[in-house]
């Protein structure tokens, strides 16, 4: 089971720019999702920040399923410059990677919780690591999408665009670099103190 | 002696690599270093399990060459040690009195003898230059302090000129700069007009760059580092040069004229030279000879 929490007001508050439409995924029962809190703070964000639209629905991480459920507002998502999502972090990339040309931000952190996990077919993958960096990275996930699980970087090993451990499969880095580029947000990969990975908090209990 | 101490002095730095034996008998390393090396280049990198192929540690082979005179260069990886047994490596170097380092990723497991093995990677080659950072001003990477007089290294890493997405390479030879690299060798170049073009953008980092050379033994090899190896390319015309006069290339002729030539083109761009020489130590001062670099005084 893995349990989805919010990331600090502030932070969420810095990633609401301009207008705004929030997801909420509250679908699944293999994902713990905190509803009542996640209210609140989106209630205090339509007082402040430019809301157009909150959306409530289930089961984002197959696209299909998702571009369904956002068929009725796809006026408002494409007036949007955000797009807030309160998800596990396999809906957040499935967001991200429908609207390539959008700000896609996650407002959760996924964890682990011990214990049996269930099976769902996607083309995305969360490696509940607990301090969700899709922010930074362009909604793809550094994580699972480098076989190294790298976080500040390529690796000397990408080879044409391919990753070294894999040959049929693209470097992560390079998709996040790419999309970041396309994003012009290639500054988010400057920061002064590297980052480094907690795992102790990913496998709390 | 910590060769950042060379660069600040505006020497041009010369460096070779040498791989630990898979075994303990090291007496042929030792001699090949006395040699063909000792009196040709400043200092020597000493490989880390490179290619993921189980070896004698870096570690102690640093240890061995400093006590026969040498002066040493400690590859680190990031692939069998999580953060606590790197930064106790680092420790034990200073402890050895060894003061220059390589800081890497490292490849991936299933590239090497032991594909079965736990790939590590708890941290990577930019929070690895940082842990060292840390430990340099007493703290280990955790934040706890460190008793005594903190270490002090020349902190080195690489970055590929060559590469294909040489953009992507550049943002993270920008970030190790920012954690605290302060010297780079590079990967194996075989294309001068890409080195210099690199270089136009990386001076802006102001730190030293080391030109990167792999002595190109024969065709074969040029075409697998072609097919397999992250940002290296031998162009065609310089495989048609090895194809040439198959006796020359045989000898090794061939390579060392490659590379003496790869040198002088790219001198007045780098602020030192580092040969892979994959075995051919004995080709090395042949090498420098051609490219008219003087033996060490
Ligand atoms: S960075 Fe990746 S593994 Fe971590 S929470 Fe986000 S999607 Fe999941
Ligand atoms: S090649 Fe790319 S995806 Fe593969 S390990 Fe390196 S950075 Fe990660």
């Amino acid at each position: 089971m893995l349990i989805t929490q919010l990331k600090s007001k502030e932070t969420i508050e810095e990633l609401a720019q301009g207008k705004i439409v929030i997801i909420n995924c509250h679908g699944c029962k293999e994902v713990y999702f905190p509803e009542h809190q996640a209210d609140e703070l989106q209630k205090e964000l339509s007082a402040s920040k430019e809301v157009t639209q909150i959306i409530t629905t289930d089961y984002i991480c197959n696209s299909e399923n998702l571009m369904l459920q956002l068929k009725k507002h796809m006026d408002k998502i494409n007036a949007a410059d955000t797009i807030l999502v309160f998800s596990c972090g396999v809906g957040i990339q499935t967001v991200a990677g429908q609207f390539q040309d959008k700000k896609v931000y996650s407002c959760c952190d996924t964890y682990q919780l011990p214990g049996f996990q269930g099976v769902t077919a996607l083309n995305v993958d969360c490696g509940q690591c607990g301090e969700c960096y899709l922010n930074g990275t362009g909604g793809i996930c550094p994580i699972t999408a480098c076989s190294k699980s790298l976080i500040n970087g390529q690796c000397g090993g990408a080879k044409n665009g391919m990753c070294e451990v894999d040959k049929d499969m693209e470097c992560g880095w390079e998709r996040i670099y790419r999309k970041l580029e396309k994003m012009n947000k290639l500054d988010n990969m400057k920061y002064d103190v590297p980052k480094v990975r907690n795992f102790g908090i990913s496998k709390e209990k | 002696m910590r060769i950042t101490e060379l660069f600040e002095k505006g020497e041009f730095v010369l460096t070779a690599e040498v791989g630990p034996p898979k075994g303990v008998e090291i007496d042929h390393l030792i001699k090949d270093a006395h040699e063909f090396l000792k009196t040709r280049v400043h200092a020597l990198n000493v490989t880390d399990n490179q290619s993921s192929v189980m070896r004698t540690g870096s570690l102690a082979t640093c240890k061995v060459l400093k006590d026969e005179g040498l002066l040493p260069i400690f590859q680190i990886t990031c692939r069998d040690r999580n953060r606590i047994a790197l930064q106790s490596d680092v420790l034990s170097a200073a402890l050895l009195g060894i003061e220059n380092l390589l800081l890497l990723t490292g490849d991936y497991t299933t590239l090497g003898d032991h594909p079965q093995a736990k790939p590590v990677f708890d941290l990577d080659s930019v929070s690895l230059i940082h842990a060292v950072k840390c430990l340099e001003n007493g703290y280990d990477i955790a934040g706890n302090a460190v008793d005594g007089t903190p270490p002090k290294f020349a902190k080195g890493a690489v970055v590929s000129p060559c590469s294909d997405s040489v953009d992507v390479q550049l943002a993270k030879m920008e970030a190790k700069v920012k954690a605290g690299c302060e010297y780079f060798q590079t990967q194996g170049v075989f294309e001068p007009d890409k080195f210099m073009e690199f270089m136009e953008k990386a001076k802006q980092f102001g730190v030293p760059v080391q030109l990167g050379l792999i002595i190109p033994k024969n065709v074969g090899m040029c075409r697998y580092m072609n097919a397999n190896v992250a940002g290296v390319h031998v162009p065609d015309d310089m495989i048609k040069e090895l194809q040439a006069d198959k006796e020359r290339t045989k000898s090794g002729d061939v390579g060392v004229e490659i590379c003496a030539r790869l040198i002088k083109e790219c001198k007045d761009y780098a602020q030192g030279v580092h040969i892979m020489s994959l075995g051919w130590e004995n080709r090395i001062p042949e090498i420098l000879d051609m490219a008219g670099i003087a033996p060490i005084a």
